[in-house]
């Protein structure tokens, strides 16, 4: 876990890794004879549009629950180019690892950007001999994740201590998986061409309160668009426990 | 007691009216070009994009959808519905192979307790087809697993190989998941067909909607058949002229592609229309609609005809709708293509879009060259690369690595005649042509895999390949160099060591 100058709440640490440290209880659900159950609650959420804050709140975080979404990250940045594949963020080859499981889940961690062409990236993303980054938060072009659809692509950068990604677009199936598993924040920024004024090793701030990136060493804020809802889903550790945690699945 | 799901809320992938990241990701999307395009000497070919039709103004009207967006609606029991609107789809079939299946498997697990039971044991097909042929005893393991749940789960299709050095003696193994959904049937217009894998789009070209989800969003399906999905705009691309003998389909893609970037349709279903695409045959069209991921596309769809409802006959029993776009249905873009005037292409290192006339790229020796994979390894596929080695009568010049896609292709190259052959089969003239004997059916080396597997790029070298994906590594060495083209383009290639447009051959 990389030093940080600004407190960083504990729900930001890994939230997946948490997740799979302490299984959250689970009951088994009956859907195939509860479907028209299933849809009478589909249709009361999808009609009540006016009302729906009032129908589905988020629960406020009572003293006893966990902390609240987190609102920064900060620490050394990663600055890569447009179109970074999964190929490139997690080779094929370890495909094999089973993201469940969690010893696996450490070491697809430990493979995370070996894809990338040493000739355009000559600083190593993980050190060798390590198995997590000390690069917190990636800078990114357009297009990030393109490529498959597995998760093994943001599971692997979430594995190896990435908190957030920053980048200027997203593949969908990358920008999907990382909140259906919690693994990385998927942020945009506002305008083209950031990762150019970033150089790998910088110090950077996310903030989401204020939807800013920060880039310290340069003296430089850009904008970010806001995460909106899907910030306490990746904050929960993915689709399933915010699910859950929000009472929506018992 | 059974319990119940309240759904997640609309608002959490970003509700259509409010200002949520998902919103960022709607139709206004810009392209960005990320290269130079080398100077193209293709002309008249692409009319300039236009603006979506504008809106009936009579009330009485009906309003019109796409393709797309009708399956979306009846799978999801609504009258109509927009681009841009999350909704619950109610899933016909849900894929799942080696390399995601045990993921899959464990979120289900987990989510809905070891006990569960999925949704629907008739609606879940599961194919291993990624990584089998190796020694890797991770991935022997990732097929047992799977295994383990098809019994316990008593899933009806499951496409098990337990003697893995032999294809041929496993009867139920069938290779490569996108050609064997079709082969077996699984494919059908109207449904909605969901997959662990980026090329279920695939599927598309039986004018249902196919793509590619996470291991997380499969779980869910496993345990209930549905998923909150949002509603694609659609762009249209329509294909007309006839299709010049020396073309195939992966000519046609990999032109559009190189026309929109490979962020051209991030988040857009597309459409292929016209009287080109008409006279394509299944496995053209599937080639077409396989390469939509690779321009950002959610899925890709052709509307179904007597190709399609043919090709389907005796394939499956299951009772199908086919769905046709509204003439007033709305599109967020049109490209019109004048076929005949196109000519072959590739997809240079290191990505789909950096498109380049074939004869422009005759300098570019290369080391080896690859025929396989879900995109270029079908029937259709090795029919045309020997149709090239049969007119030129000579060997090749590098090795030529063929990987058939599924076990009944491998059965076509050793039986059905090449037309105009006298008779000779695939393997006859490929042997003739001095390429490699045809492997055991898979993914193989498309996607480089584990070290040991079969013609996967272990150094530095150029491959000429009729796959799917060209960026660093994807065939195993990060300094690989990866030609994307065609099956003529590639045989033609094979024969002469360079990259080498097929019009050399086919005359």
């Amino acid at each position: 876990m990389a030093t940080t100058q600004a407190p960083v709440p504990v729900s930001t640490i890994r939230a997946s890794s948490q997740r799979l440290q302490c299984p959250i209880k689970t009951h088994s659900l009956h859907f195939a004879t509860n479907s028209s159950n299933f849809d009478k609650l589909v249709k009361a959420s999808l009609s009540l549009k006016q009302s729906r804050k009032k129908t589905l709140t988020i629960p406020h975080a009572t003293p006893s629950s966990s902390p609240s979404p987190p609102t920064t990250f900060h620490g050394q940045c990663y600055v890569l180019g447009d179109n970074i594949d999964t190929d490139q963020i997690i080779p094929a080859e370890h495909l094999t690892l089973v993201p469940s499981k969690p010893d696996e889940y450490k070491k697809l961690g430990s493979f995370a950007f070996s894809g990338l062409p040493s000739s355009l990236y000559p600083i190593p993303f993980i050190e060798p001999g390590t198995d997590s980054t000390q690069y917190l938060i990636i800078i990114a072009g357009a297009n990030f994740g393109c490529g498959s659809s597995l998760e093994h692509a943001p599971v692997a950068l979430g594995a190896a201590g990435v908190q957030a990604v920053v980048a200027e677009s997203y593949a969908r199936t990358f920008f999907r998986n990382s909140l259906a598993t919690g693994a990385v924040y998927p942020l945009e920024l506002e305008q083209e061409g950031v990762n150019k004024q970033c150089t790998t090793g910088d110090i950077v701030t996310v903030d989401l309160e204020r939807n800013v990136f920060i880039n310290h060493t340069k003296g430089k804020e850009f904008v970010l668009k806001p995460i909106g809802d899907a910030g306490p889903v990746i904050a929960a550790g993915g689709m399933f426990a915010y699910a859950r945690k929000t009472g929506m699945i018992p | 007691m059974a319990a119940t799901v309240v759904p997640p809320h609309a608002a959490f992938f970003g509700a259509k009216k409010e200002i949520g990241t998902r919103s960022s990701f709607s139709p206004s999307i810009s392209a960005h070009r990320c290269r130079k395009h080398s100077l193209n000497k293709v002309l008249a070919v692409m009319a300039p994009t236009q603006p979506s039709r504008a809106p009936a103004t009579t009330g009485s009207v009906k309003h019109g959808m796409t393709m797309t967006e009708k399956i979306l609606a009846k799978s999801s029991d609504r009258a109509k519905l927009e681009p841009g609107e999350n909704i619950w789809v109610n899933i016909d079939v849900l894929m799942t192979h080696d390399v995601c299946g045990p993921g899959t498997i464990g979120i289900f697990k987990k989510e809905f307790g070891k006990n569960a039971k999925v949704w629907d044991r008739e609606k879940i097909v599961i194919i291993p087809d990624h990584y089998i042929f190796t020694s890797d005893e991770r991935a022997n393991r990732n097929v047992d697993i799977i295994r383990d749940f098809a019994l316990e789960q008593n899933i009806k299709y499951f496409y098990d190989i337990k003697d893995l050095s032999n294809f041929k003696v496993n009867p139920d193994y069938k290779g490569v998941c996108h050609v064997a959904l079709a082969q077996e049937g699984h494919c059908r217009p109207g449904e909605v067909l969901l997959g662990t894998d980026s090329h279920t789009c695939n599927a598309g070209a039986f004018g249902q909607f196919a793509t590619g989800i996470g291991n997380t969003d499969a779980g869910f399906v496993m345990g209930t058949g549905k998923l909150l999905l949002k509603v694609p705009p659609t762009m249209r691309f329509v294909l007309d002229g006839e299709m010049p003998h020396y073309l195939l389909a992966k000519d046609l893609i990999l032109q559009i592609i190189g026309e929109i970037t490979v962020a051209g349709a991030t988040y857009k279903s597309m459409e292929f229309v016209g009287s080109t695409v008409e006279s394509l045959n299944m496995e053209e069209r599937m080639t077409l609609c396989n390469m939509v991921v690779e321009a950002g596309g959610k899925n890709g769809v052709v509307p179904p005809d007597e190709t399609t409802f043919k090709y389907l006959e005796g394939k499956t029993s299951v009772d199908y709708e086919p769905v046709y776009s509204d003439e007033s249905a709305k599109y967020i873009s049109e490209y019109r293509f004048d076929v005949s005037k196109l000519e072959p292409v590739v997809a240079k290192p290191h990505s789909p879009d950096n498109r380049a006339l074939a004869r422009e790229c005759k300098d570019v020796k290369i080391d080896r060259v690859y025929i396989g994979s879900c995109t270029g390894g079908k029937t259709e596929d090795f029919m045309a690369a020997a149709k090239v080695f049969l007119a030129s009568g000579k060997k090749v010049k590098v090795p030529t690595f063929l990987v058939p896609a599924t076990q009944k292709v491998w059965m076509d190259l050793y039986s059905l005649p090449v037309p105009g052959s006298g008779g000779k089969t695939c393997s006859q003239i490929f042997e003739e042509a001095g390429c490699d004997t045809p492997a055991s059916p898979s993914c193989g080396a498309c996607l480089g895999g584990p070290r040991d597997t079969y013609a996967r790029m272990n150094e530095p070298m150029v491959c000429v390949s009729t796959t799917n994906r060209n960026f660093p590594g994807r065939m195993g060495h990060k300094e690989g160099q990866i030609y994307l083209a065609s099956p003529y383009t590639a045989a033609a290639s094979a024969l002469t060591g360079y990259v080498t447009d097929p019009r050399e051959f086919v005359p």
